[in-house]
């Protein structure tokens, strides 16, 4: 196999070029560190270009009482107490340093009317928090971090996919994967890996992801003996488009609600007044009245129900309309032409109008959206150190979507783009230092390369033999992935039983025998069909965590939600799900959460005080881009 | 543009590996109410042709991966719905003509990847006194505008400077790239100066203000008008205006102060504002 492999050697590797993986390169490189960047798709094209609403930071432009203190304890809340509380400190102390070094290298934030970085409404969020651009600020970071990492000369390896971690001795040494534009194999020495893959959102079948989120990073991480914790805890986004079926799952930005819209059922009752949990009771408006005087008078009112976070939001539209009381395409009704001037809707959610004018011939100036809960982030994913992102694994970091422990069981909206800033340089930074500690990266084993050699060309190979006619037994990579995508949305969705549960561990387990007879035609250059075979070997390893994870937790919380368990419970609520691969066997376990300082848990304690006065005048027309 | 429902489609896709021996391949797929030429071809892989060359990603116009030619525009297939086309006659999509093949409709387009690394990236004055940068909606409306930009590079592909002349392609960067540098010398806090650069590495003169680009973004960026234009004026002032010559010699490029609210943000207001 050698002679059709390329060969590289870098201090640090870094995979995945989403907002994580880029910063991460950035601050390696700043370091000193050799580093490669490596992307599954084009540079730039990565998920984090997807993210609409803004960046979560306590910047105190819009209101001088926000401070890390209160975007901490939002955070904290918001993951219903499961989150690492270090890393929400980090991130909640760090966030603001982290936007500005942004505008330093050339994003351009919407502004306050005296000029500063303008801050939105978000779900969660006590104050208004998130710096923006319009409703495409994902873009705006994604295009000003690929910017910096062209200024610093970083070798990009574009439409690379890794499929395996080489360790040594327990070290990282390595990943070895292929170049999709030839097929080519290619091995990268390394002395550390950072793994920015994101998510697993395509084994759901109505998803915000794209086909590159297949979980990678995850599986190959848990492959190479690193821990990973809260799989059970997966995001559905309350609002993705439901019709026409062609865009079923796309998002719709949470900024529609921060900015006035409101849910509303099929009789027009706005219904997330009877959702509102006792946990976030006494700093939610109960009235109509007081929910949309909160949006210019926040000293006096409190949030609307509409931006619970989006847990609650999510299981309230799946109520609604499973008691009948949904739209006719299966959502409920997300209005704001009825409650803003058409101005200010194209001002501050452009990519939304245009979304639904081109999509689904809706106007959103004029007529309610439809929308229903869609799949979109994970809050699980590799088990890392607060402080320099380091794995269980000597030489691993993990950042990103990838990692997991800064969110806890819920996400709110707005500190993803946040904690891709944040880990995604503290990442760096570790790899980059335990790279500089090491003389050369770990040896490669030449036979287990061989053997991953013939792994990956295994079904073009069983795809060859076939002349015409499909050989006996013979899969197809896309029926595995339809029928695997049916198989969680049905059975590992936002509503989970034991019996479900069992069941979809059992479905899994006969579609990985399936996957070892899949047979794809063709040959080795841009080739989906093999691409997506072997992308479902990590996807499938993911599922079948995430299945088993939410089987293990006997009690609600956050993005796990059990029929059969419908209280939180305050014994799990100091335990993470902790999986770990060993002998090839993957096993389950309970652990205890870090222990959280007494003088944070009074921060988190606390409740809003009525003294709150806005810094600006905050109600002054906010001017969005475009 | 109404969802009217489709039985079945025939879609022609160019398949082949290189330009030379590939040719068009006609499939026939169901088709469902609001189905985008990129759920077509994805019926076609699943149904069809599962070694199909597709570049995709986000399939909600912010990416800009699945660029092709349908019926002969450049457009993105995930936002090119069936029922915008005519519903008598075969969908042809082709890949972009203006780079090199990988495979049927996947190009390489790493030639902008290249131009991108020859331009010098922003360099911001120091904040204020406070500590803080300031700049207004106003100044930042129009950069904000070509920020929009998601590297399609349909403006690329349609560029006849590029798309007609293979040998124009190491003196010129093309509209994308004019974008980006319009968005840099607009930006109100930077100090860098690339206008010897525009005139003489990015081939501006080479553009002859036909338009096609703008005609073909999917953000609606008014790249003619408010990139190309600006930035040639500001050469023509530059380079060929004696007394705007020795001022800026003399006073160089200098950022309007930190905090101080500018009065004047540019030669030329902007066209007005795109539809979107």
């Amino acid at each position: 196999m050698k002679e059709l492999r390329d060969e590289r050697t870098y201090d640090v590797v870094v995979i995945g070029a989403g907002g994580a993986g880029i910063r991460a390169a950035i601050e390696a490189t700043a370091q000193g560190a050799k580093t490669a960047l490596v992307c599954k798709s084009l540079f730039g094209k990565a998920h984090t270009v997807m993210a609409e609403g803004g960046i979560a930071a306590a910047l105190r432009n819009v209101w001088k009482e926000d401070g890390w203190d209160v975007h901490f304890r939002d955070t904290m809340r918001g993951g219903k107490l499961l989150n690492n509380w270090r890393m929400a400190q980090l991130h909640a102390q760090e966030a603001p340093d982290r936007v500005l070094e942004l505008e330093e290298w050339g994003a351009m934030f919407d502004r306050t009317p005296d000029g500063l970085i303008l801050q939105r409404d978000f779900g969660g969020h006590r104050y208004a928090r998130l710096a923006h651009v319009g409703d495409r600020t994902g873009l705006e970071m994604i295009r000003t971090l690929q910017n910096r990492a062209v200024e610093l000369g970083i070798d990009v390896l574009m439409e690379c996919t890794i499929q395996k971690l080489l360790v040594d001795g327990g070290r990282v040494a390595g990943a070895f994967g292929y170049w999709r534009q030839t097929g080519r194999f290619v091995l990268l020495r390394a002395k550390a890996i950072v793994i920015a893959t994101g998510g697993a959102g395509k084994a759901w079948k109505i998803t915000s992801n794209s086909w590159e989120y297949t979980g990678d990073g995850m599986a190959m991480a848990l492959e190479a003996g690193a821990d990973l914790i809260d799989m059970e805890f997966v995001q559905f986004h309350p609002t993705g488009m439901v019709w026409p079926p062609s865009v079923r799952g796309i998002l719709v930005t949470e900024g529609v609600r921060g900015d006035g819209g409101t849910l509303r059922n099929k009789g027009g009752e706005r219904f997330m007044f009877r959702y509102i949990p006792e946990f976030f009771r006494a700093e939610t408006a109960d009235t109509e009245a007081e929910a949309d005087r909160w949006y210019d008078d926040k000293k006096n009112n409190r949030r609307t129900p509409d931006l619970l976070p989006r847990d609650e939001v999510a299981r309230a539209i799946n109520t609604e309309v499973k008691a009948g009381r949904g739209t006719p395409h299966g959502g409920v009704y997300l209005d704001i032409a009825s409650r803003r001037p058409a101005e200010h809707i194209e001002k501050r959610l452009p990519s939304m109008l245009h979304q639904f004018k081109e999509l689904a011939d809706i106007d959103i100036t004029k007529e309610p959206m439809e929308v229903g809960p869609t799949c979109h982030y994970f809050m699980g994913g590799i088990r890392v150190d607060a402080e320099t992102a380091a794995t269980t694994v000597p030489g691993l970091f993990a950042a990103g979507e990838a990692a997991a422990g800064m969110h806890g069981a819920n996400r709110l909206g707005g500190n993803s783009l946040s904690d891709l800033l944040v880990f995604g340089r503290r990442a760096g930074l570790g790899a980059a230092q335990f790279a500089a500690g090491q003389r050369a990266p770990g040896a490669v084993d030449e036979r287990e390369v061989d053997e991953l050699a013939r792994r990956i060309t295994a079904p073009l190979e069983r795809g060859a033999s076939r002349t015409g006619a499909p050989a006996p037994g013979a899969e197809d990579p896309y029926r595995i992935h339809a029928d695997l995508q049916d198989t969680m949305q049905d059975l590992v969705g936002i509503i989970r039983t034991q019996r479900e549960l069992d069941e979809a561990a059992r479905r899994i387990a006969a579609l990985r025998d399936r996957l070892d007879r899949v047979a794809v035609r063709g040959g080795r250059r841009y080739n989906p069909g093999w691409n997506l075979a072997l992308d479902l070997r990590s996807l499938l390893t993911v599922a079948e965590v995430v299945a088993r994870a939410a089987a293990t937790r006997t009690e609600s919380r956050g993005g796990h939600t059990r029929n059969d368990f419908p209280e939180t419970d305050p014994e799990w609520g100091k335990k993470n799900v902790v999986v770990r691969k060993k002998d090839g066997e993957i096993s389950l376990t309970p652990e205890a959460l870090p222990e959280m300082p007494a003088d944070l848990k009074a921060i988190v304690g606390e409740q809003p005080k009525p003294s709150e006065q806005p810094a600006i005048e905050h109600t002054a027309p906010a001017r969005a881009g475009r | 543009m109404t969802v009217t429902p489709q039985k079945e489609a025939t879609v022609r896709v160019w398949r082949g590996e290189d330009r030379a021996s590939g040719d068009f391949k006609e499939y026939r797929v169901p088709i469902d109410p609001g189905m985008v030429v990129l759920d077509v071809l994805f019926r076609v892989q699943a149904e069809h042709a599962p070694d199909l060359a597709v570049r995709w990603n986000c399939k909600a116009g912010k990416c800009g991966s699945c660029s092709a030619e349908i019926n002969g525009r450049p457009k993105l297939m995930c936002m090119t719905r069936v029922s915008s086309l005519p519903a008598d006659e075969p969908i042809t999509v082709a890949p972009m003509a203006t780079f090199p093949l990988v495979r049927d409709l996947v190009t390489d387009v790493s030639f902008n990847y290249e131009k991108a690394k020859t331009i010098p990236n922003v360099r911001l004055a120091p904040p204020g006194p406070d500590g803080k940068r300031r700049m207004y909606q106003e100044e930042v409306d129009r950069v904000q505008e070509f920020h929009k930009c998601i590297e399609c590079f349909l403006c690329q592909d349609v560029c006849h400077v590029i798309r007609d002349h293979e040998e124009n392609k190491e003196a010129f960067s093309g509209p994308r790239f004019f974008v980006r540098l319009a968005a840099l010398e607009m930006h109100p806090l930077d100090t860098n100066d690339r206008l010897e650069l525009i005139r003489a590495k990015h081939g501006l003169g080479f553009c002859n203000i036909t338009k096609c680009c703008t005609e073909v973004c999917p953000e609606q960026i008014h790249i003619t008008d408010n990139a190309i234009i600006q930035l040639k004026e500001r050469v023509v002032t530059e380079y060929y205006d004696p007394l705007a010559w020795v001022k800026r010699r003399v006073l160089s490029k200098r950022p309007p102060a930190a905090g101080q609210r500018p009065t004047d943000i540019g030669d030329k207001e902007p066209a007005g504002p795109s539809e979107r």
